[in-house]
């Protein structure tokens, strides 16, 4: 089948660059899955998995707290804030932080209505967070 | 001419403030191998983020309503610096030569007429700024105690700059920081970030170009209006880190030659020390064979 680059990169490191089948990002107005090929796009991210396939299986989860992509034909690179393959995600650390973020939010009333979406957002990447790491 | 023991004395001191010197320069030489790593292994999201912003800024730069982190509030009356510096001394002319060349720039830019804001990353170059700035500093960040530095510290630095823009404090923003050339040089330097200072490519680029044709999801704005403020924290925390790398490398240096300059101490006490002691055995000896001769 034919494949793409795919490069997933942190402030803190470069996590993936190699040739995939398929990636499904977890765009902010729904998943999207990117096929060799895709028109050119840029989309910015939630907080949500990352799931790679090659060979007709998923090989590859990373959950990422939000981010942007950049989509052309025989590229895809992912600019995460922050991204962690989900079999190393620890639940005890995703509910800390989702307390955290609640707390924020709790706290955000009287902020601006873009710093509130902006705790918001936080809010659910950490939510997303917790459910993935139950499930992995 | 000393007496001998306090000569040993010495000699006991500058033989311990070698060790201690040494020490620091392993010390030294092994945090700034881990802060170079650091520094790049963020080089690829740098790199990426500018691609990106390049063929957004485009688009977008020509519309009226674009954001003011990019095109800047239109006056350019007052400077906001961010100086990054060192936390702690013992470094050579490290956090002098930054604190120095902020100095310089915020004189050029008051003898130009324009009002001077001061953020200081950084403990040592807020203490030098202190003395002949003190009304212009608008606030301190300092990262002491901590062992690294992550993108959630420099993030916070961000926001507050952009905070600070939101609020019209300023017109035009500066980073100041100490660039890495290389462990034995670190150049000071100065990068615009507001008004955004777009690659080079951007600006030569035809509209019809490749970059063109992206689609967007969701607008340009809303999409470049999340993308530059993550820049400014990127940006940031390059400087940031590249200030820990060349903090490291200074230092490793200083103390290098800081190591030297006691063995060279020691060797001219040593001699004195030997020389102090024949002397008195000489005097010594005279002595008892001039006092047998009276005999």
């Amino acid at each position: 089948m034919a494949t793409f680059q795919l490069e997933l990169v942190s402030p803190e490191k470069l996590l993936l660059s190699r040739a995939v089948e398929m990636a499904v990002l977890p765009a902010a107005e729904g998943e999207m899955g990117v096929l060799p090929g895709h028109a050119p796009m840029i989309v910015t991210l939630r907080g949500g998995v990352i799931a790679v396939t090659e060979g007709g299986q998923i090989t590859e989860r990373l959950y990422v707290a939000g981010g942007f992509a950049e989509v052309t034909p025989d590229r895809c690179t992912v600019l995460a804030d922050e991204a962690t393959p989900v079999a190393q995600l620890s639940k005890a650390g995703a509910e800390a932080r989702l307390k955290e973020a609640e707390a924020a939010y709790a706290a955000s009333g009287s902020e601006t209505p873009e710093r509130r979406d902006a705790v918001m957002a936080k809010l659910l990447a950490a939510r997303v967070a917790v459910s993935v790491a139950e499930a992995a | 001419m000393a007496s001998l023991k306090a000569l040993r004395a010495r000699i006991t001191s500058v033989k311990s403030t070698r060790k201690i010197t040494q020490a620091m320069k392993m010390v030294a030489a092994a945090k700034l191998r881990r802060a170079q790593l650091a520094a790049e292994a963020a080089r690829p999201y740098a790199e990426r983020m500018e691609r990106m912003l390049a063929s957004l800024g485009a688009s977008v730069a020509g519309s009226p309503d674009a954001p003011k982190m990019l095109v800047g509030t239109g006056s350019d009356k007052v400077h906001l610096l961010v100086v990054v510096t060192g936390d702690r001394g013992l470094a050579g002319a490290f956090n002098t030569n930054v604190s120095r060349f902020a100095r310089t720039k915020i004189r050029e830019l008051e003898a130009e007429g324009k009002t001077v804001k001061v953020l200081s990353v950084g403990r040592k170059g807020a203490t030098f700024l202190k003395r002949e700035f003190g009304s212009r500093i608008v606030g301190e960040i300092s990262f002491q105690g901590k062992k690294r530095v992550d993108f959630g510290d420099a993030q916070a630095v961000a926001t507050r700059v952009t905070e600070m823009l939101e609020a019209g404090e300023f017109d035009v923003c500066t980073l100041v920081y100490n660039r890495f050339r290389s462990v034995i040089s670190q150049v000071p330097s100065a990068q615009q970030m507001i008004p955004a200072m777009l690659p080079a490519t951007s600006a030569t680029a035809a509209p019809t170009g490749p970059q063109a044709l992206y689609e967007y999801e969701p607008s340009e704005e809303e999409i470049l209006a999340t993308l530059l403020p993550q820049n400014l924290a990127i940006q940031m925390y390059r400087a940031i880190l590249e200030n820990a790398a060349g903090f490291f490398g200074s230092q490793m240096t200083a103390m290098d030659n800081a190591t030297r300059n006691a063995g060279e101490m020691i060797n001219k006490l040593t001699l004195n020390y030997n020389r102090t002691r024949q002397a008195n055995i000489t005097r010594e000896l005279i002595e008892i064979i001039s006092g047998a001769e009276a005999v």
